[in-house]
């Protein structure tokens, strides 16, 4: 899987080295030549991204969008270095990177362009059903003091008879890594360390649905039913949720965030296009079809300067 | 005519082809003092203006992106590494020793032939295929087999890069066994020694050198290794205290984590550093090794 993303970093690399030369060669004046919209960035939405070129592939042959995952991080890096024209990022840019994309004159034009509910996901015979935000915290917060499932107050004897509770994570640099640690833990506090870190949403759950003790997060779009989504309340004595549109849109659900891209500049007619397209009814449906929130029609306020 | 203007032409070309040999024996040099300037370069800044060195080597809280505190520790990375690798060799060396001394020594020419042919196969089979073997078929086989939560453990990747050196160890082990002169192998069977006596008496001690180079590389294999073990040891800043701990290497975190950090920042820097220390730590092998197989010879 890394593989993959790095042959295809590799890819957009080179369409983007053969891509810079035609323009310079022959001027934007060209109708018959393709224009290319270079996207990479975050993992989680590397296949909503995917799915959105695909679709609008059609609706305008003359346009190609280059998709590349990477992680939130390495969609930044990118824009920082002027290698992209639109950056998926699953977290806000931080401001230190909007200063230095704009010091390098790539001033970043921030898209909400739909909304992820991060499930918190057990084994399909674990007894547990809901979850506090607070119970959370402590099982994967620094210093917290949940490591056995009867803490929980449950009996998990179905192939975890030692009752040890095996966090699952993700690498530190992903935008799911950072999103989740602030829900649970504010700005301030730090994960436990020795938590299982993979390297993919895909992962998570794939390994939560084979090992009895997990527990673990990640995109509701990536649930099987090897593994079991449990309700998440934001305290003891609220009540508990499951993740999906209605509870995401409506904030019940504690733990969702937007998904953004970043221009890089003002987007190009042809790129303004593309996000203006994103954000009408036909893209908004793709993101509902590959498992995230779509946005209602009164949030899909188009650009806006980054720390204004 | 003819025949001064083509000796010219082959002095000529004598020249060319020495020159150009010459140049490839360089390049070895020049590429590793390259790859090692450039690791050095980038990590340079934060080595020695801002990194705690004691801390680096000493402590076990490695939190690169923690908000309010950033912590750069990597004892436990490193205690990953050498656990994985110690316990890898202690599976990889008596099989791959013993294989390659069957099949040197033991079986006969059509199932050499076979044996050699399915252990390049082994050899052929990618990393990040081992790392999803491990992942998903062990992981599962060692929760069953030894009832523990998570098999994604020490011994789940041990046994992966076992399998990974083991090629490795039999082929330059049987190349090492088979430079032994047959004379020898006469001799002794002359003198009434057993098959085994031959092996254990005679062979191992006149290849000795050769079957170390086998074990180092292998070492070499292991120590160096990313995917395999970043997907079957399940990554966790750990120090272990059982083979049913889970845990992170040193190269499995620079894997995971160099694409996404911001370029030049003290976490990208890091990185650099545990990769100078990932060479000091061949470096020290290798030299080692020379060192001991030069002590063999002496004796």
């Amino acid at each position: 899987m890394h593989h993959n993303s790095k042959l295809m970093v590799l890819c957009t690399l080179v369409l983007a080295i053969s891509g810079c030369g035609k323009k310079s060669d022959s001027g934007e004046t060209a109708q018959s030549e393709k224009h290319i919209i270079q996207n990479s960035g975050s993992d989680t939405m590397v296949n909503l991204a995917q799915a959105w070129a695909e679709e609008y592939a059609k609706i305008d042959p003359t346009v190609s969008v280059e998709v590349s995952g990477g992680g939130s991080g390495t969609g930044i890096a990118a824009l920082i270095n002027g290698t992209v024209d639109i950056a998926n990022c699953s977290r806000a840019i931080e401001p230190e990177e909007a200063e230095t994309a704009r010091q390098n004159g790539h001033d970043p034009q921030e898209y909400v362009v739909g909304y992820d509910a991060l499930a918190v996901y057990v084994h399909k015979d674990n007894p547990l059903n809901e979850i506090t935000i607070e119970q959370l915290a402590e099982i994967y917060g620094e210093g917290g003091s949940i490591t056995k499932w009867s803490q929980l107050g449950i009996q998990h004897t179905a192939g975890c008879s030692n009752d040890e509770i095996i966090r699952v994570s993700r690498q530190s640099n992903s935008g799911t890594y950072h999103y989740f640690r602030e829900a649970l833990l504010g700005k301030t506090r730090d994960f436990k360390l020795g938590s299982r870190d993979l390297h993919g949403s895909k992962d998570v759950v794939e390994l939560i649905s084979k090992t009895p003790c997990a527990i673990g997060y990640s995109g509701m779009g990536y649930a099987i039913p090897e593994a079991k989504t449990i309700k998440v309340s934001k305290k003891a004595g609220e009540p508990f949720y499951a993740p999906s549109i209605e509870t995401t849109l409506s904030g019940a659900y504690p733990i969702a965030r937007p998904l953004y891209m970043y221009s890089s500049g003002k987007p190009t007619e042809h790129t303004q296009k593309y996000l203006d397209w994103i954000l009408s009814d036909v893209g908004q449906k793709i993101v509902e079809h590959s498992g995230y929130v779509p946005l209602p029609a009164d949030k899909r306020i188009t650009q806006k300067e980054v720390g204004e | 005519m003819a025949k001064p203007s083509r000796r010219q032409f082959e002095s000529g070309l004598e020249f060319v082809i020495e020159s150009l040999i010459k140049l490839s024996g360089f390049s070895a040099i020049f590429f590793v003092f390259g790859i090692f300037f450039f690791v050095f370069r980038e990590g340079a800044g934060f080595l020695f203006d801002g990194l705690n060195l004691k801390e680096f080597l000493t402590s076990t809280e490695w939190y690169p992106t923690s908000v309010s505190h950033k912590r750069y520790g990597v004892f436990a990375l490193i205690a990953g590494t050498g656990s994985i690798t110690v316990t890898a060799m202690l599976i990889a060396v008596p099989f791959g020793l013993g294989a390659a001394i069957f099949i040197s020594e033991f079986c006969g020419p059509k199932m050499k032939e076979t044996f050699k042919i399915v252990i390049e196969l082994l050899a052929a089979i990618p990393s990040v295929v081992w790392g999803f073997v491990g992942l998903t078929v062990m992981n599962q086989l060692i929760i069953a087999l030894f009832d523990v939560p998570i098999g994604l453990t020490v011994l789940n990747g041990s046994i992966i890069l076992a399998l990974m050196s083991v090629p490795i160890i039999v082929s330059i082990g049987e190349d090492a066994l088979k430079a032994v002169p047959d004379s020898y192998r006469e001799a002794a069977v002359a003198l009434g020694a057993t098959r085994w006596q031959i092996v254990y008496r005679v062979l191992l001690p006149a290849a000795k050198n050769g079957l170390l180079a086998a074990v180092l590389l292998g070492i070499g294999r292991a120590i160096g290794e990313t995917m395999a073990v970043l997907m079957a040891t399940g990554h966790a800043v750990k120090i272990p205290t059982s083979l049913f701990d889970s845990v992170r290497t040193l190269t499995a975190t620079i894997a995971a984590e160099l694409g996404e950090a911001p370029v030049n920042s003290d976490h990208y820097q890091v990185l650099f550093i545990i990769g100078i220390l990932l060479f000091t730590i061949t470096f020290v092998v290798n030299l080692l090794s020379d060192l001991i197989v030069k002590g063999i010879r002496e004796k």
